[in-house]
């Protein structure tokens, strides 16, 4: 019986002989790609070859498949917002080839029987590889830990833990999941949200919620947590992720922990790179999102986190919800935005057409870091002969008009609705095979099902 | 003016506008007749998600005044909870053929979603969202201002503003719409704004707002203002931490019998304010809310005429 993942299982006979022609590797240099069952054959100026299939890249940048750390699949428990097939075609159409897939299901993800499942949803669904998280905490109730041993050694062989949703407030219990993880060098990604200081919480506490009389988000509640975990992970020697950084404050805790050594890594979402709580006055819940939207100098603080290392990766946070969830007043909307499809538009717009980043930086916080924070084999890793062949084609030229309605999530709640972000993704070949051709969803991979 | 749904929004013009109107809609309410066919075949739909009594007949009278036909819709304790329904309660409406919908609702926001996410085209008017705004109690607080000063100087209110007066707005700055709604239509009026509050009930952000603030009541009061106006106090704040006992508030934020004797030793013409309803003892003394200086029944018949003024205007388009 075959108890791995297609993608980490090595060549695929079936997946054919394809030869990228042109591409821009990493915005550095134009090469021809060859993918030869699943793994990249060769990589040259200049490759002629009969048999294959040819994909015309020029003008398009290659980068590896993208690693999102932080996805809500929703299923199972809520498949009105979003299926592990859709959420995973949304994912091979944004250029992803893996996803972490958030434990916040119904039933939450705290046991080896549900990662198992979502797992095993993923591997059917071909489009792209689904990492299960597991729930630090007894259906996130941050009273008792999880099954973490289980989710470890399950076949979803589970690496990443987290409450996201919720925080892991309790102090003693955080250390302890530091520690217990450390079994299996898991890491805990801890969404950092003191619960007292966030009561009612609806937008970002400061001049824009004063006028809305909205009651505020405080800075100083994500903060609190973030100084409090850093200590603890350096405290019991473990690692710990910090889940969608979103304030200045943050960054400098972040950069102050990694200065003194401790391993922490931070993950910032593309909607926090981009958007500021301004918005909120439109009061459209489009916009509501925890943590929330903040200023535009916590924007700035978060891109030049970016840039100089301090914050290690994008992720996404997308977070589907039906209609009917967001089609009301600001205060009774769903909390969350999608994000699979436009996070690499939005990354260019907001740190490479800044300058902030290049692109061989784009392939490793969109990509290699997120694959090692979660020690997720055959992904995020270099464009080089030899290894899998998941590879994103992106068209940094190409102008896309965002529309919800043409995207492949079942969420319509894109925050860019109506904005026009730069670049396109024209191709995604995961494991060797094109799910994305041309901009547009081909097929899942061959061996989708095969269990 | 297509809908009224905040004091920020509004122009010095369009404040003057409306408070000129209400000053002629006031006459209408001296008059043996009280009532003005304007509005005669038009809709207006009272609708309210939060329970409050004066507010609703206050709109009501307005409305009917001008002979417009009056839906009282009490959303209270309907399925609330989810959104959806604010959407189909206004769908429902426009069916019976709203010309205005008067929201009041528990939640910042809602009449400014009803009024732009598409579902309806009637006039909103917003007569209070949760912290946000309540544009027509500013307004009324303005016309009793407008009042006061013409009446100590001899003069007419007509095309006036506000213009260097002095309101002390005192309590729950936090949790109130209708300080935020003074604050912006009192200062597009040219007044100067101070709040006082515990620090606790003072917003993060205060510092960006065209307002004094200060913290000690005693302080503000000697700067002789022409007004003070005190927000009324939720008691339940007290168990959330936000000041330490009822007895404490009173004494270092209320309005007390002392704090009315040095106005009047003082020979203040300070006017005393209130929104109603009034927390005798706590946030206003009886010995302030019964004296001469205290405007809280002008401001409810005041209340009247600037409803019906703003009604007048969104619905006739004369703007
Ligand atoms: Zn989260």
């Amino acid at each position: 019986m075959n108890t791995q993942n297609v993608e980490s299982s090595g060549s695929h006979p079936d997946t054919g002989r394809w030869l990228i022609k042109g591409a821009d590797l990493l915005g550095e240099k134009r090469v021809d790609i060859l993918v030869v069952d699943g793994v990249i054959a060769a990589i040259d100026a200049e490759i002629t070859d009969a048999e294959v299939t040819t994909v015309d890249a020029a003008g398009q940048i290659a980068l590896p498949g993208l690693v999102d750390i932080h996805t809500h699949l929703r299923e199972p428990g809520r498949e009105d917002a979003e299926t592990v097939e859709t959420g995973t075609r949304a994912a091979a159409k944004g250029g992803y080839t893996a996803v972490f897939a958030m434990a916040n299901s119904n039933p939450v993800a705290d046991t080896a029987g549900v990662v198992e499942q979502v797992w095993g949803l993923g591997r059917d669904s071909g489009w792209t590889q689904v990492q299960p998280v597991g729930a630090v905490t007894v259906g996130l109730e941050g009273k008792q830990l999880s099954e973490i041993g289980a989710m470890a050694e399950s076949r979803a062989q589970v690496r990443v833990f987290s409450d996201d949703g919720k925080c892991v407030h309790d102090p003693l219990l955080m250390r302890r999941a530091l520690e217990y993880v450390k079994t299996f060098d898991g890491v805990v990604a801890q969404h950092s949200q003191e619960p007292r200081l966030t009561e009612g919480a609806q937008m970002n506490e400061g001049a824009v919620s004063a006028d809305l009389g909205l009651t505020g988000w405080p800075a100083v509640a994500e903060e609190s947590i973030i100084a409090r975990d850093v200590l603890l992970a350096q405290h019991v020697g473990s690692r710990v992720h910090i889940c969608h950084l979103s304030t200045k404050g943050s960054v400098e805790l972040v950069r102050g922990a990694k200065e003194r050594g401790i391993d922490v890594t931070a993950e910032a979402t593309p909607h926090h790179l981009l958007l500021t709580d301004e918005l909120v006055r439109t009061f459209d819940p489009v916009y509501k999102v925890n943590p929330p939207l903040r200023t535009d100098d916590d924007v700035q603080a978060l891109r030049a986190a970016v840039a100089d290392g301090t914050i290690d990766v994008v992720g996404t946070d997308h977070a589907p919800h039906p209609t009917e969830d967001k089609e009301c007043e600001w205060t009774c909307a769903a909390m969350g935005m999608t994000g699979l499809e436009t996070a690499l538009s939005v990354v260019q717009h907001t740190l490479v057409d800044t300058g902030a980043v290049t692109w061989r930086d784009v392939a490793r916080i969109m990509s290699a870091t997120p694959a090692r924070i979660g020690r997720l084999e055959g992904q995020g890793r270099p464009l080089e002969v030899g290894e899998p062949a998941n590879i994103v084609l992106f068209d940094p030229a190409a102008e896309t008009l965002v529309d919800p309605e043409n995207h492949e999530s079942k969420g319509r709640n894109s925050p860019y609705r109506g904005l026009t972000l730069p670049g396109a993704v024209r191709a995604t070949f995961f494991a060797g095979h094109p799910v994305v051709l041309g901009g547009t969803l081909m097929r899942p991979h061959p061996a989708a099902g095969g269990r | 003016m297509r809908h009224l749904l905040s004091t920020r929004d509004l122009t010095r013009d369009q404040a003057i506008e409306i408070l000129d109107t209400a000053d002629r809609m006031a006459e209408v309410g001296q008059q043996s007749v009280k009532k003005l066919p304007a509005l005669r075949g038009r809709t207006v739909v009272n609708l309210f998600f939060e329970d409050s009594t004066r507010t609703r007949i206050s709109f009501e009278s307005a409305a009917k005044r001008l002979s417009a036909d009056v839906i009282n819709f009490s959303a209270k304790g309907s399925s609330v909870s989810k959104g959806e329904s604010l959407k189909d309660t206004a769908q429902t409406l426009m069916a019976m053929d709203a010309d205005a919908v008067v929201i009041r609702h528990g939640t910042s926001g809602a009449p400014q979603r009803l009024a732009t996410a598409g579902w309806i085209d009637a006039a909103v008017l917003n007569a209070g969202d949760g912290k946000h705004e309540h544009p027509t109690q500013a307004l009324l607080d303005a016309m009793t201002l407008r009042q006061h000063r013409a009446a100590l100087a001899g003069e007419e209110t007509t095309g006036t503003g506000l213009d260097g007066m002095h309101v002390v707005i005192v309590g729950d700055i936090l949790h109130s719409r209708v300080a935020r709604s003074n604050m912006w239509l009192l200062t597009t009026l040219g007044a100067r704004v101070t709040f006082v509050a515990p620090p606790t009930l003072m917003p993060v952000g205060v510092e960006h707002w065209p307002a004094d603030v200060v913290f000690d009541l005693d302080t503000a009061l000697a700067r002789d203002p022409d007004a003070v106006m005190l927000l009324r106090v939720q008691r339940e704040r007290m168990h959330a931490a936000f000041f330490p006992s009822e007895a404490e508030y009173a004494r270092l934020w209320g309005l007390t019998p002392e704090r009315l004797a040095a106005l009047d030793a003082a020979g203040a013409t300070t006017a005393i304010m209130h929104p109603g309803p009034m927390n005798r003892g706590l946030e206003i003394s009886s010995a302030a809310a019964d004296s001469p200086r205290s405007t809280v029944l002008r401001q409810v018949s005041n209340g009247v005429a600037v409803r019906m003024a703003c009604l007048y205007l969104l619905l006739t388009g004369a703007r």
